[in-house]
């Protein structure tokens, strides 16, 4: 009894910690999208619902629900319906093990990398199998697309996390971080530049967001897996974008970026201050800043050429990834950078 | 050598960070949006906007059943039936415009010998059924009722040019 009693409490807590202010993110960043895309173009974006249009995305939200579910004719009925769901499942999935601030983290894996490796090439199973299940040609394409580009761009994901590892010494999320104390300089991203751009780029390309949203490609393929999609399941879709987005963010921020750690750590002319303590807050500005620069790529770049993607993909990330790898052994062997610390 | 600098350029990938500067930049310029239905922009004394039917000062429709707008509509938005009035004068039975249908050329406009349809600066309309989109006799009249001052203003700024 006490254990069930003790399971509820978690996953109530799990739901309070974690998945409201991951949904509640989810809205305002579609909000945020929009408005800043706008301002990029010009424009003011939303401003009508509510002041400065903030109750935009649940007037969005509303509109989704309460719009019917259209099962198309020839669909596979059970596979349509559970794919959305197993989009979304990984984007939350992973944050299980995703550190938010020191020891704020559900699961403390050994493993971590390798649970989020894994489950974040889980999140294309729900757009292969959405594409297949709703038996459309556009669809169809769009997944075909989706699971290409995904596969080769996790190779250059997972070799440019090859990087962190050598020079952390550990698959531990947290470990991980604190390897990287001592300011901004001892972050990873200095070390390893060229993998943190790659790394930045394949999440892009992860996510299938501009300029690799060839899955959606809207003026080719019309929306691409989603294009049967309508109301509420088309609405898990487009959180598990946004979702998948976050998480990529966050990601960026512990393996590059030091996680919570501040940059300001090892200055001691500043004192006693608040900005040279690690905290929560420092994990979310770099969050949010790599969120917004999602945004900000897309609203400058147009869409790569589908073999333009594989190319740059196959021909230029992996082999950058691979030389730098050795590069950074060499930097552990030399003791340029001290290996763990 | 230039094969070589080409390379180069886009490995550091500096023409997307010019790209990217770009749009940043942007971001903080003055923005452009009109907040269309509280503010507008001035529109020409040209316009060509919903049709509409015009009347004497007396009163009376100047329309004399022609029909020479129902020929020249190139998109055969015009339909129009005429009869012998009582005063022995030919009068339109039947008038409509499909606003579908008419794609705001002001061919009738210029066809018209008494210059009864006219095409006012109106845009700002909509209609829930679609039933709504034909405009019957009654319903272009009024409108010219409606808009005469501004009709007749546009055409005499725009009469030196004609
Ligand atoms: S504006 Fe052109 S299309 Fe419209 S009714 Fe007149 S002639 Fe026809
Ligand atoms: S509106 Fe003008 S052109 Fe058309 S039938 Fe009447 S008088 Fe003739």
């Amino acid at each position: 009894m006490d254990a069930i009693l003790e399971f509820i409490w978690l996953l109530i807590r799990i739901g309070l910690f974690t998945l409201l202010p991951l949904i509640l993110m989810v809205a305002y960043y579609t909000y945020a999208e929009r408005k800043v895309i706008g301002a990029m173009q010009s424009r003011i974006g939303p401003n009508r619902v509510g002041p400065l249009g903030l109750f935009q995305p649940f007037a969005d939200v509303i509109k989704l629900l309460l719009k019917e579910i259209i099962l198309p004719k020839e669909a596979n009925r059970y596979l349509f319906l559970i794919a959305p769901i197993l989009a979304i499942a990984p984007a939350f999935g992973v944050w299980a093990v995703v550190p938010v601030g020191d020891g704020l983290v559900w699961a403390d894996l050994n493993a971590g990398v390798l649970y989020v490796l894994a489950l974040s090439s889980m999140g294309v199973y729900g757009i292969i199998l959405a594409g297949w299940a709703s038996n459309s040609k556009y669809a169809l394409l769009g997944a075909m697309r989706s699971a290409a580009q995904v596969v080769s761009y996790e190779i250059a994901l997972g070799f440019s996390l090859l990087g962190v590892m050598i020079l952390a010494g550990s698959l531990n999320l947290q470990a991980i971080v604190n390897a990287q104390s001592g300011g901004m300089l001892d972050w990873y991203w200095l070390p390893l530049l060229p993998m943190f751009l790659i790394f930045f780029i394949s999440a892009l390309a992860e996510t299938n967001r501009a300029p690799f949203d060839m899955a959606e490609g809207e003026s080719e393929i019309v929306a691409g897996f989603h294009v049967d999609y309508a109301g509420a399941s088309f609405a898990v879709f487009f959180l598990a974008e946004y979702a998948n987005m976050i998480l990529m963010s966050a990601l960026t921020a512990i393996f590059f970026f030091g996680g919570w750690l501040s940059p300001f750590e090892g200055w001691a002319f500043l004192g006693d201050s608040w900005l040279r303590d690690s905290s929560i807050f420092w994990f979310l500005a770099k969050l949010v800043f790599f969120m917004f620069n999602f945004l900000w790529i897309r609203a400058t770049f147009p869409r790569y050429r589908y073999d333009q993607v594989m190319r740059l993909g196959w021909k230029v990330f992996i082999p950058i990834t691979m030389v730098w790898m050795l590069v950074a052994a060499l930097f552990v062997f030399n003791g340029i950078v001290v290996r763990g610390a | 050598m230039n094969k070589i600098i080409r390379y180069f350029k886009s490995l550091l990938m500096i023409e997307l960070f010019q790209g990217l500067s770009v749009t940043i930049k942007h971001m903080f310029k003055p923005k452009v949006t009109v907040f269309y239905p509280e503010e507008k922009i001035p529109k020409s004394n040209r316009f060509r906007g919903i049709p509409a039917l015009r009347r004497y000062t007396n009163g009376e429709e100047r329309c004399i059943g022609c029909k020479l707008c129902e020929a020249v509509c190139p998109a055969l938005a015009i339909s129009i039936d005429s009869e012998m009035r009582s005063d022995g004068s030919r009068r339109t039975t039947l008038y409509e415009i499909d606003l579908f249908k008419c794609i705001f050329c002001g061919f009738c406009e210029e066809s018209c010998p008494v210059d009864s349809i006219v095409l006012t600066d109106f845009a700002d309309y909509h209609m829930e059924d679609p039933k709504e989109s034909v405009l019957n006799k009654q319903q272009l009249l009024a409108l010219g009722d409606r808009f005469e001052q501004s009709i007749s203003k546009n055409r005499q700024q725009d009469a030196a040019y004609r």
